[in-house]
């Protein structure tokens, strides 16, 4: 079943095309990833599909419900971790668990028993009483992706989940995205080609708003005729998509 | 439920902000000590506990639009917002969250202030519970102007409107710290048309008992809290969808 479809999505920013035309389809359960450099798009198309930014024309299928007609079935069954680290930072782990249940309208009982499990997936026991603001950066991430993931969404979108975590702690994070795949749908942005490669069934790369290549990370190394991941998105990113 | 985890994190967020606690409390609490004192060494009428203490009540709850503004304009930037705006939320969910904690706080400092006011020598009687009822409109309008700057205006722009300015104009305007009558002219007229003079009077009069009195005073600050509100409902509601 498709569990992401763009029709023609577009969105500017006044003068500039942040989305163009852009048409794609990701699969359930599959862990796709959305390269690019700074500008090409990335981060836009998310805020789209999660409905945060209106889009100019086109639309989204979310599991079939569209992101402009069903925002908010959009929003039940999506979850955003975003670029920068998204926790309130007065409150403990545990609280800011407790806190994202709420909002998903879960009762007592039921956040009380998701933060406990949430706790132990995410090895959190030592720290579940520790102020979110006093926890490392890698901690701090960590508690931000188990909150998007608390109330089990069908799709979730990962906005550079990894950016500016030491290699230990991108690692350990490397670890609970693959324990992830198959469970959801999985859209991930990042600058770091090695946790593509690593990560994805599938990748697009996006330049000036266009999808300009997709393909596994083998076809598109393949299709550069490069050495390696690295080389074949530098092709693909610098030619802007002429190798499509 | 999703109101209520949203009020509880907004409420953890203002109380264990150790500055708010001591603006809050701290700066109308000088001030009745101070005013007391000039009191008791040159007697001015104005400066009588009965006629002082509504006063100063109302000029604490300028802190309230202060805190509330601060909380909001900071919360708008956040990533954590981000990700509350891609969760099944409305907008009338997170204005609410920011009305329900700031309540019970303006509830706390008029107790206190009218406890201190008892230290210092005012009859305790039942009109006390009659003036604090009687301020909580204006206590709604001051935290819905700070909902309303926080909706418009960046943390540092809603410290110097609701900070410096609004703690000023409207403590020049409310007939607490000089008889406004006394200025008279255009000054008066302003200060009539606005709503901290009669939210000043209205506890006055609740304070002596007078309760026939209250109106149309009462009506001013009902008026303008509710105008004020629905503003801020409308413009957060308004940036709530596609802020971004």
């Amino acid at each position: 079943m498709i569990a992401i479809k763009t029709i023609d999505l577009s969105k500017s920013y006044k003068d500039i095309c942040a989305v163009d035309s852009l048409n794609l389809e990701i699969q359930e359960g599959e862990l796709f990833s959305l390269l690019g450099v700074n500008g090409a798009g990335k981060t836009t198309t998310i805020k789209c599909l999660s409905c945060l930014s209106k889009v100019n024309s086109g639309d989204a299928l979310i599991l079939g419900k569209s992101i402009l007609k069903n925002a908010m079935d959009v929003k039940e069954l999506i979850s955003v971790s975003p670029q920068e680290t998204a926790i309130a930072p007065n409150l403990s782990v545990r609280e800011n668990l407790e806190f994202i249940c709420g909002v998903n309208g879960f009762d007592k009982n039921k956040a009380r028993n998701y933060t406990q499990k949430t706790i132990d997936t995410f090895d959190m026991k030592e720290i579940k009483n520790k102020q979110a603001k006093k926890l490392s950066g890698g901690w701090q991430r960590r508690l931000s992706i188990a909150m998007a993931l608390i109330n089990e969404p069908k799709i979730l979108f990962l906005d550079e989940p990894t950016l500016g975590l030491d290699v230990i702690a991108r690692r350990e994070l490397w670890g609970i995205i693959k324990n992830l795949k198959k469970k959801m749908t999985i859209v991930l942005t990042t600058h770091y080609m090695e946790e593509a490669e690593a990560l994805s069934d599938r990748i697009g790369i996006m330049s000036k708003g266009k999808l300009v290549a997709l393909g596994t990370a083998k076809e598109l190394i393949a299709k550069t005729k490069s050495k390696n991941f690295e080389n074949a998105f530098i092709s693909i990113a610098s030619e802007g998509g002429k190798t499509k | 439920m999703k109101i209520a985890a949203l009020s509880l994190r907004n409420w953890k967020e203002i109380v264990r902000d150790k500055l708010n606690i001591s603006f809050g409390l701290g700066f109308p609490l000088v001030l009745i000590l101070l005013l007391s004192f000039i009191q008791k060494n040159i007697p001015v009428s104005m400066f009588e506990l009965s006629q002082m203490t509504p006063g100063i009540i109302i000029f604490g709850f300028t802190f309230l639009s202060l805190f509330s503004g601060m909380l909001i304009a900071k919360d708008r930037t956040s990533s954590l917002f981000m990700r509350l705006f891609t969760s099944p939320l409305k907008p009338s969910h997170f204005v609410l969250s920011y009305y329900i904690p700031f309540l019970p706080i303006a509830l706390l400092q008029a107790v206190f202030i009218y406890f201190v006011a008892l230290l210092l020598g005012l009859n305790l009687n039942i009109n006390i519970l009659g003036s604090i009822l009687v301020s909580l409109p204006a206590a709604i309008m001051f935290i819905s102007l700070g909902v309303l700057c926080g909706t418009i205006f960046n943390d540092k722009q809603v410290g110097g409107i609701c900070g410096a300015f609004l703690t000023n104009f409207s403590a020049w305007l409310s007939d607490t710290w000089f008889d406004i009558d006394l200025v008279g002219g255009a000054f008066a007229g302003v200060a009539k048309a606005l709503p901290f003079y009669h939210a000043v009077e209205a506890g006055r009069f609740a304070l002596a008992g007078e309760y026939s009195k209250i109106f149309p005073d009462l009506w001013w600050v009902m008026g303008y809290a509710i105008a004020i509100s629905a503003l801020a409902i409308w413009i957060f509601g308004k940036k709530m969808n596609y802020d971004k």
